[in-house]
């Protein structure tokens, strides 16, 4: 939570002028009833002697002054609260962004993208009400508190000393429920995670869940995490709830010993009961002010259940380290080399041969050389362009790109070398021209470029404004071929060095799928091309061809080679071709 | 729905604003808070015995006050016996409000279970385009952020309010009683301060209406780019998307300080002219008492209770923000839920029985836009049984053939008979019921494995599930995961291919006991050796059924009844595989580029 408010403390110096309107607008409130107190006690009756008005129409003219000036003071205050909070939130959000942006494969998925978004919302608005109450009133209780206390002691120190000594009492029911909050309240976060989460699913499945008329299974799917949530929230609430009434309690049962107290001293004659009764009312100012700072402190809970989750992914240190070699010495000749890789996405130190998705891969591609990846489903022919493009780092062995140890490379150094057309790709509510360009400085003619050779140029000129389309959500105004390639023209229009096509042909019919890697080859050229696919005629032409088969390399080499003497690969390709083969 | 489409399609920055009605938004809130009356009432009583005994507290310590006559003259006994009364009363009193609060938080989480699953419920009852144009990151702000801030309205504000009109109400008696032309002040500022909070809240509405729908599109823009998380770094984009969101979220915070703005003038402004009436009050009072139509005495504790008549207006004033983003959000909320449904089956629907399988589509034009056609004048019958191929280039509208065989969406003319009834006639669960179905986006949601397979058989044994797994080839991959069939999945699951998610799907219809098939693209993310190993399965699955196949690799609908080449939405060529690679067409030039 502390962390948290060095966000706010950034704007110190309009805190501060805002704190001090604050505080001075809530003294010159307090000045009115003072006012109201001299007209009556002393103006009114030297008027009613004097018949001179002059001093009623000069108190009550300054207490109209005083009115106004409360209130643009308040006002001002008020504003420059919501002000700083709200920059102050925004720049969390954008950092919390940011860091949510740099997360590795294995970190979000420990996350969970549902429970990210909802850190990124939710909580983040949580921190935000706490912003905006510390400021509010945050300020005003304390003070009132302190002045109260100041001025009752002024009465009677004695009486002031019994008051005093309910305080331990209130502090420690303040502290132990807010604290005693905070995990309630986390766990009321992620069950609200759980919730979204449903939520997500559902959205993502409605076309399977109607076919299969599931919409009541998923009701209760829904209610279960509905129920769990109301289930913490009211948790939550009776706890904090308690804060409230107990604290009035230990102060009211203080004021009962006060009149005790009293009561013998006014007895042995060390205090007057008008001094009591002028007691009661800063009594009364105080209690109030009380239970204003535990509002405060029940949203603290909240604030920091919430802020401890935000922390938990700012905190989430890059797990992919860059470690520079000290000579900067070329460690590989090829473009590419994958030396002995074995992986897990599991316990990296669990090596047996179950665990393992990729076991001892070593290959090379060199410049001007083409690489296909073949092998059955689950073979782990994706999980090779996922540590290549350092999603996931190896749990055993090295990879090199152009003689470097990726390790060494930047995060978007390496990364921009590639253009990737992946599986699980995504088109987004936007132009079709931002959705090829994707952020990248590209021109319009490269834009277009890459979507004719991607075969894509004719449907998006058949589409309404062409590349100014806005593609509706998740591309569901694209069919599923249209849109793989679109993602193939993406990873076109920025020329990469390294193209790689993650099955992302699979929806295309075979006539447009040549055309495209026709294309590719002739306007690409000086792209190194990686292409995964189940389609043996997307590979059958590449320079080099990897088997894959249960994370094992079973097979490398050119096609007529692998027909020769890789029986798995001539099944593949029997079975595809069939006698044309 | 028209409006919501226009926010989604203007999107990033430039939505127009809309007149908006509080009225609806109150009358919606009232509909929930309706259905607890007797608890509403009961919480109201708690409201008025604790704010009774507020009034009553003051009595009891000014009794025990009264009997410290001063030194040596105190009267201990009636002292402690008003004291120990105090101390009693004051436990009731804890105990009142901690159960008034309780019992408010209760019934508010009562309220929010309800809404969120009727929002819910309404979710599953829209019709899937409803989906194809609202952003996943703004229907989830709807049932997470926008009834949380109508929660912490409904805990809070309502007992407030409550407590408020008590006091209100209570002092204006009181007021009335002593002085009834010191009360015409009241008449001036009242008005006032009403007719101001009026105007300004005529204003706020729409920034607060604003703000929820700014963050709306910022949970829409961080669903989209967190879920895209891969992608973007990929093409190393991190840079470009952090400071697109930079904008979207500096969009949306400053809608959050436009409305925190203009609210931040309400609480002191109302402040403001309760203490000016309060000047009014004291001067006119003072006149009246030189005049000699008013005691000093009833001057001031006419003042006294104006002061306490105030401060619940001030409060009030000050939760008007509360209650207004309370609004904006019940506003958001009920628009999900007056969303036009799914059309209603008719009335007389046929419940769809003893299914055949014999299917015809008849001269169907079918556009997602109306000036837009997909599929023209589309014919085809499939007799119960057949195994019907639907080829073409992608775009060619072999995926909105299925969205009409489902009853996704009905054709804008034309005609789909199953069994001779027409889709229309028919309830949608019945007929849905009858199609198996295996889509090219496959779906896997959080739970078992177990579950996902089981997921359209309620009662499935295990070694059905089990069963079905050897048949779809995935047994062995589902026995190497951690915990078997009791692994659970996630959407974004990581270990899971999409080549497994298929083969899962196709066990997943493998439980399914329908007449009619339909396969899109089911196995293209599936190798072709493991499709060869599940061949027999998958004619198990087909045998007896309709099946509806869409392929690209041609090589599996080679054996099909009729095949029907489809490109531009209209049918090009249809027959056997014999007879269309005699013909040296469309289908032939399809086929020949398998090995170009």
């Amino acid at each position: 939570m502390s962390r948290a408010l060095k966000y706010l403390l950034f704007y110190k110096k309009r805190l501060i002028s805002g704190y001090t309107v604050k505080i001075l607008g809530t003294v010159v409130e307090l000045f009115i009833p003072w006012i109201m107190a001299k007209i009556l006690d002393e103006v009114v009756p030297a008027v009613k002697a004097s018949g001179n008005y002059v001093p009623l129409i000069f108190w009550g003219g300054l207490m109209v002054l005083v009115a106004l000036l409360a209130r643009f003071m308040n006002m001002f205050a008020n504003r420059r609260a919501a002000w700083t909070s709200k920059e102050a939130i925004k720049t969390l959000r954008d950092d919390l962004f940011e860091k949510i942006m740099s997360l590795s494969g294995k970190q979000t998925d420990s996350f969970g993208i549902p429970s990210l978004v909802s850190r990124l919302t939710s909580d983040v608005y949580n921190i935000h009400g706490f912003f905006n109450i510390i400021q509010r009133i945050g300020v005003r209780a304390p003070l009132i508190i302190a002045g109260g206390l100041v001025i009752s002691a002024t009465l009677d120190p004695v009486l002031t000393l019994t008051l005093v000594a309910t305080l331990p009492f209130v502090f420690i029911i303040v502290f132990t429920i807010s604290r005693k909050g905070v995990p309630l309240y986390t766990a009321v976060q992620s069950s609200v995670d759980e919730m979204v989460r449903v939520i997500r699913e559902d959205i993502s499945g409605v076309r399977v869940i109607k076919a299969l008329s599931k919409e009541d299974y998923e009701k209760e799917r829904f209610e279960g995490a509905n129920s769990a949530t109301v289930k913490n929230e009211l948790r939550a609430a009776g706890v904090m709830a308690a804060s409230g009434p107990f604290i009035s309690l230990s102060l009211n049962l203080g004021l009962v010993l006060v009149i005790i107290v009293g009561a013998f001293r006014i007895n042995s004659g060390a205090s007057l009961p008008g001094v009591i009764v002028a007691f009661l009312t800063y009594f009364t100012m105080i209690l109030n002010a009380v239970i204003t700072v535990n509002r405060i402190f029940v949203d603290y809970s909240k604030a920091s259940a919430s802020a401890a989750r935000v922390w938990d992914v700012m905190d989430s240190e890059s797990d992919l380290k860059i470690t520079p070699t000290a000579d900067g010495s070329k460690a590989s000749d090829h473009l590419i080399e994958f030396r002995n890789v074995s992986f897990t996405y599991g316990d990296q130190k669990d090596l047996s041969d179950e665990k393992l998705v990729l076991k001892n891969i070593s290959f090379t591609v060199d410049k001007n050389e083409s690489l296909g990846i073949i092998g059955a489903t689950g073979s782990g022919k994706s999980t090779i362009l996922s540590l290549l493009m350092r999603y996931y780092d190896t749990t055993c062995g090295d990879i090199f790109v152009e003689g470097r140890n990726i390790k060494e490379y930047e995060p978007g150094e390496l990364r921009s070398k590639f253009g990737a057309a992946f599986q699980n790709d995504v088109i987004f509510a936007d132009t079709v021209e931002e959705n090829i360009s994707f952020g990248r400085d590209l021109s319009h003619e490269e834009v277009e470029k890459a979507s004719k050779a991607a075969q894509a140029y004719d449907f998006i000129m058949g589409k309404e404004g062409g590349f100014e389309h806005e593609a509706s959500i998740k591309g569901g105004d694209f069919s599923g071929g249209q849109k793989q390639r679109l993602f193939i023209a993406r990873a076109l229009a920025g020329k990469p060095e390294i193209l790689i096509l993650d099955d992302s042909s699979s929806a295309l019919d075979y006539k447009t799928d040549a055309k495209v890697r026709k294309a590719i080859s002739s306007e690409y050229s000086d792209s190194v091309l990686i292409s995964v696919a189940q389609r043996i005629s997307s590979v059958m032409k590449m320079d080099k061809i990897i088997v894959l088969d249960d994370g094992k390399m079973i097979g490398c080499g050119k096609h007529e080679e692998l027909m020769e003497n890789c029986d798995v690969y001539k099944e593949i390709a029997q079975s595809q071709l069939g006698s044309l083969a | 729905m028209a409006e919501d489409k226009k926010t989604v399609i203007v999107g990033r920055g430039k939505a127009v604003e809309h007149a908006k009605d509080p009225k609806a938004a109150l009358r919606f809130l009232w509909s929930y808070l309706s259905r607890f009356k007797l608890l509403l009432l009961f919480a109201l009583f708690l409201t008025l015995a604790s704010n009774t005994l507020a009034l009553v507290g003051p009595e009891l310590s000014g009794k025990a006050i009264d009997a410290l006559k001063g030194k040596g003259m105190v009267d201990f006994e009636t002292a402690f016996r008003y004291a120990a009364i105090m101390a009693v009363f004051f436990v009731v009193s804890a105990a009142l409000s901690y159960g008034l609060s309780l019992l408010m938080r209760s019934i508010t989480q009562k309220i929010i279970r309800k809404m969120r699953q009727d929002v819910f419920d309404k979710l599953m009852t829209l019709p899937v385009s409803y989906f194809d144009t609202h952003m996943a990151g703004d229907i989830i702000s709807r049932i997470s952020y926008d009834i949380d801030v109508i929660n912490t309205s409904l805990s809070t504000d309502v007992v407030q309010i409550l407590a408020s009109t008590v006091t209100i109400v209570g002092s204006f008696i009181m007021m009335v009683k002593i002085s009834p032309i010191l009360v015409l002040v009241m008449c001036v500022t009242i008005p006032a301060s009403f007719l101001y909070t009026k105007k300004m809240t005529g204003i706020t509405r729409p920034k607060f209406s604003l703000r929820s729908k700014r963050l709306g599109e910022m949970n829409g823009f961080v669903e989209e780019t967190v879920g895209a998380q891969k992608v973007i770094q990929g093409y190393a984009g991190e840079p470009v998307y952090v400071k697109r969101f930079g904008n979207i979220n500096r969009i949306a915070a400053d809608a959050y300080y436009d409305a925190d703005y203009m609210n931040a003038t309400i609480g002191p402004t109302v402040n403001m002219v309760n203490n000016l009436s309060l000047c009014l009050v004291t001067i006119f009072g003072a006149l009246l008492y030189i005049l000699g139509r008013m005691t000093l005495g009833s001057v001031s504790s006419f003042v006294l209770y104006s002061r306490k008549f105030s401060g619940p207006i001030n409060e009030a004033a000050n939760i008007i923000g509360e209650l207004q983003s309370a609004l904006a959000a019940a506003e958001r909320v009920n628009r999900i839920l007056s969303e036009d449904v799914e059309p209603a089956d008719i009335n007389d629907a046929y419940e769809l029985q003893d299914v055949k399988g014999n299917v015809e589509v008849k001269k169907v034009d079918f556009g997602y836009s109306p000036e837009k056609l997909i599929l023209k004048d589309f014919s085809l019958k499939a007799d119960a049984g057949k195994l019907i191929a639907v080829v073409g280039p992608t775009g060619a509208g072999k995926t909105t053939l299925i969205n009409l065989l489902m009853r996704f969406y009905d054709p804008a003319s034309g005609e789909i008979r199953v069994d001779g009834y027409e889709n229309k006639e028919l309830t949608r669960r019945s007929l849905r019921r009858s199609y198996a179905m295996v889509l090219q986006d496959t779906w896997v949601f959080g739970g078992t494995i177990f579950d996902n397979i089981a997921y359209c058989k309620k009662d499935a044994s295990m070694e059905e599930v089990v069963a079905a797994a050897k048949a779809a080839h995935i047994h062995s991959f589902i026995m190497h995961q951690p915990e078997g069939y009791n692994t659970v999945l996630t959407e974004d699951g990581v270990n899971i291919s999409k080549g497994q998610k298929q083969l899962l799907t196709i066990a997943r219809a493998m439980l399914l006991d329908a007449r009619m098939l339909i396969l899109d693209e089911a196995t293209s993310n599936v190798d072709t050796r493991t499709e060869m190993h599940i061949q027999s399965a998958m004619e198990k699955l087909m045998k007896g059924k309709t099946c509806f196949i869409i392929a690209h690799r041609l090589s599996t609908i080679e054996h099909a009844d009729e095949i029907i080449v489809v490109d531009d939405g209209r049918i090009k060529e249809r027959g056997s595989h014999s007879e269309l690679m005699a013909k040296r067409g469309a289908y032939y030039s399809l086929y020949a580029a398998q090995i170009e």
